[in-house]
């Protein structure tokens, strides 16, 4: 018995010298599963082939993303050494302690410059125009447009939207003529439909498709230095740019209630609809012949202007924060080094990912590289987000009970939505004295 | 009574052999349970009930204040909770109505000498056994509009199950009779397996009627393990989350436990959803407290 507890003890004495000192040579990334997950994942596999330290990408599906890497955080749990996370956690992240204060690092490498100034703004500045930052510019993202091409160069189409519509069917340039294009192709007896857009009211999903509505209209979510809200969120162009939204719901194919970035790629994969909304991110996906048999018909635009020429894009994307549990804060730090660098972000943007360096954004090369780059490349350099307030889940939960019912549910006015939306982020703005 | 308990132990097993008493071996049995009860399930019922009088939130540093019944207030005068309730109301309601209807229906059925009895009763216990989520998974593709197989079917061409805002806690509660009538179908059939033969035997003799046989006899005799039937499925319904979360995102199926979900992990109001949390445990303590009641009333009869 002696022997065997004195074994069990040596085993374990072994396993934990063995565990540590094979711990400082490995860096664990967390990120949601998709795409970019495993780009990153091959991009950091050259880091360990240079440096011979092993870099982890660990993943989680979106849907479980923020729970999981809030749960870790306010354990204070050392498992994740960065994460690369969503822009509206900034202000719960640096004000819980979570992030590393990045902004010795930023200055020094004076990544304000180096890369797109929408991307340093809202991924990487907490809080807004503070002069902190709490991570690097990882993936950039916003929100734009797949559509049929062969719908859209069909000439008996053409011809019949150019009799009913009076001007040329192309790509649209405001959301008056993509409201038109979509209500042109809505054809439910041959299984056709206008368009799809975001519905799912969980988390920012739907939010992040009627922002694109509301900022191409040219109204704003809010001040976000003082924490106004009347007047800015329930003004009489976002009441307009959500009616507009509402009516792009009725274009769309039959049980579309709860959709996100899966079922909007699938209408196009589906052949279901002529125009989708989606992240730049799921593109890639797109035009793989495997994934997509309308790959060669599928084209990409940016989010059209709204009736005044104002044009913006909801924001996607996320920065790379260090983890202040994390036991290897330093190697960490080299990684970012690493990860800044011209040649890396080159790299990280032919792997596939949405590199937000200026440099390599506005190289012809990349906007030439794939069909939906350029319209990337306009997207970035006018993008607006959400809240980044630590309690920007309860402004989302507040927008999703005030949207939905009206989107879908058809009940209100969109004056009545936005007025009760102001006066309930009013409430958590005074909750947590913001503004006062 | 105790002694005589105690003097139970065989003088020549092993225990007494080592010098166990019949104390020492039932305490070594029942201490862990107790402890494991008291370090997982008071403990943190006890400091959730603190957090509940405070503003704490687990995703920040700030201290919890004390804000005393602040939170019961808030929640309570929130209509939109008050609709998660009713939806809730509603949705146990349905859920628990239909799967005693179809689950007693098909436990009559089944209560007589049929072919293949034991197989069909096997089939029947499938949907209960799979994974809520996959079940969710699944009756959504069931459901689509598009492809779903049940629209084809019914002939309902593009009928919108779950995007429906009135129809959605309706589909909702369909697939839940579905997965859980079975479990109503296997205690019915303890039950009324259970009636004695003599009595229907008797009824035949007096001439009574199937109906009436069955409102005199076989109902009142299994009434209470449908009871039990009732109480386990009311407070599962009442705790619905996955299948809903699942399958549908209107809010006219947000039931209690995702708004709490929601409060909990993804807004990280502590404080706060531990308030709700116990608004919630103290409608379900009395729930089942009146079915209890209920359930005895009956056995005493």
């Amino acid at each position: 018995m002696r022997n065997t507890l004195i074994g069990i003890a040596g085993g374990l004495a072994l396993a934990l010298a063995s565990g540590t000192s094979a711990y400082a040579q490995e860096l664990t990334i967390f990120w949601a599963e998709w795409d970019p997950a495993n780009y990153l994942q091959e991009l950091v596999n050259e880091y360990e082939a240079e440096t011979g330290v092993t870099v982890t990408v660990e993943t989680t599906p979106w849907s479980d993303f923020q729970t999981k890497a809030f749960t870790e955080f306010n354990a204070r749990g050392s498992a994740y050494d960065m994460i690369v996370g969503d822009s509206q956690w900034l202000g719960a992240a640096s004000e819980g302690g979570h992030y590393v204060d990045l902004t010795e690092f930023f200055n020094k490498h004076n990544l304000g410059e180096v890369m797109a100034p929408a991307t340093v703004k809202y991924y990487a500045e907490y809080p807004g125009n503070s002069g902190k930052f709490w991570a690097v510019p990882a993936e950039g993202d916003a929100v734009g447009w797949s559509y049929r091409k062969d719908w859209f160069e069909d000439p008996a189409e053409m011809a019949a939207f150019k009799e009913k519509y009076g001007y040329d069917l192309a790509p649209p340039a405001d959301w008056k003529q993509l409201t038109d294009i979509a209500e042109f192709f809505h054809r439910p007896d041959e299984n056709r439909y206008g368009i799809a857009i975001y519905t799912d009211n969980s988390y920012d999903a739907m939010v992040m498709g009627v922002e694109n509505a509301i900022f191409s209209y040219g109204a704003e979510l809010g001040n976000f230095e003082t924490y106004e809200v009347d007047g800015y969120v329930n003004s009489d162009k976002a009441v307009a740019a959500l009616e507009n939204y509402k009516k792009l719901y009725s274009y769309t194919p039959p049980g579309w209630a709860k959709t996100f970035f899966v079922e909007n790629n699938q209408a196009i994969t589906e052949g279901l609809v002529a125009m989708s909304m989606n992240y730049f991110a799921f593109f890639p996906a797109l035009l793989n012949e495997a994934s997509n048999p309308h790959a060669a018909n599928t084209g990409f635009f940016a989010n059209p202007a709204g009736p005044d020429g104002d044009q913006f894009a909801a924001l996607g994307g996320q920065g790379i924060s260090i983890v202040s549990y994390s036991d290897y804060q330093e190697e960490s730090m080299k990684f970012l080094e690493w990860f800044i660098k011209d040649e890396t972000q080159k790299r990280w943007a032919e792997l596939g990912g949405y590199t937000a360096s200026a440099a390599v954004l506005q190289s012809e090369e990349f906007r030439k590289a794939t069909p939906y780059n350029e319209a990337f490349y306009q997207t970035m350099f006018k993008v607006k987000d959400f809240w980044a307030v630590p309690e920007f889940a309860e402004l989302l939960t507040a927008a999703n009970q005030r949207l939905y019912p009206f989107i879908v549910g058809n009940e209100g006015t969109a004056k009545e939505t936005l007025d009760a939306l102001a006066s309930d982020w009013e409430a958590t703005f005074k909750k947590y004295g913001r503004g006062q | 009574m105790a002694s005589q308990v105690m003097t139970n132990l065989d003088p020549k097993s092993r225990a007494a052999a080592k010098g166990l008493s019949d104390l020492t071996i039932r305490n070594l049995f029942i201490i862990p349970t107790i402890a494991f009860l008291i370090i997982f399930n008071i403990f943190p019922l006890l400091y959730s009930l603190a957090y509940s009088f405070t503003d704490f939130r687990a995703s920040t540093r700030a201290p919890a204040n004390f804000v005393g019944l602040q939170n019961y207030r808030d929640l309570l005068s929130d209509p939109f909770i008050w609709s998660n309730f009713s939806i809730t109301a509603k949705y146990v309601l349905i859920s628990v109505t239909g799967q005693v209807l179809v689950g007693f229906g098909l436990a009559m059925l089944l209560n007589r000498a049929i072919p293949a009895k034991g197989l069909i009763t096997t089939l029947l216990l499938l949907p209960m056994m799979l994974s809520m989520a996959v079940v969710g998974l699944f009756w959504k593709l069931l459901y689509d509009p598009n492809f779903g197989i049940i629209n084809y079917f019914l002939g309902l061409e593009k009928f919108e199950w779950l995007a429906d805002p009135d129809m959605a806690l309706y589909a909702i509660a369909i697939v839940d009779i579905w997965m859980w009538a079975p479990f109503v179908m296997l205690l019915s059939l303890a039950g009324l397996s259970a009636v004695p033969k003599h009595l229907y035997e008797a009824a035949e003799i007096d001439r009574a009627s199937g109906l009436y046989t069955f409102f005199r006899i076989t109902l009142p005799l299994v009434a209470p393990i449908l009871m039990i039937a009732i109480i386990f499925r009311t407070m599962e319904a009442f705790k619905t989350f996955d299948l809903a979360y699942v399958l549908s995102s209107q809010p006219t199926t947000e039931l209690i436990a995702i708004r709490l979900y929601k409060m909990a992990f993804q807004e990280w109001q502590t404080g706060m959803s531990s308030a709700f949390a116990y608004i919630v445990l103290i409608m379900v303590v009395a729930i089942t407290n009146i079915y209890v009641k209920y359930l005895n009333k009956v056995k005493a009869r």
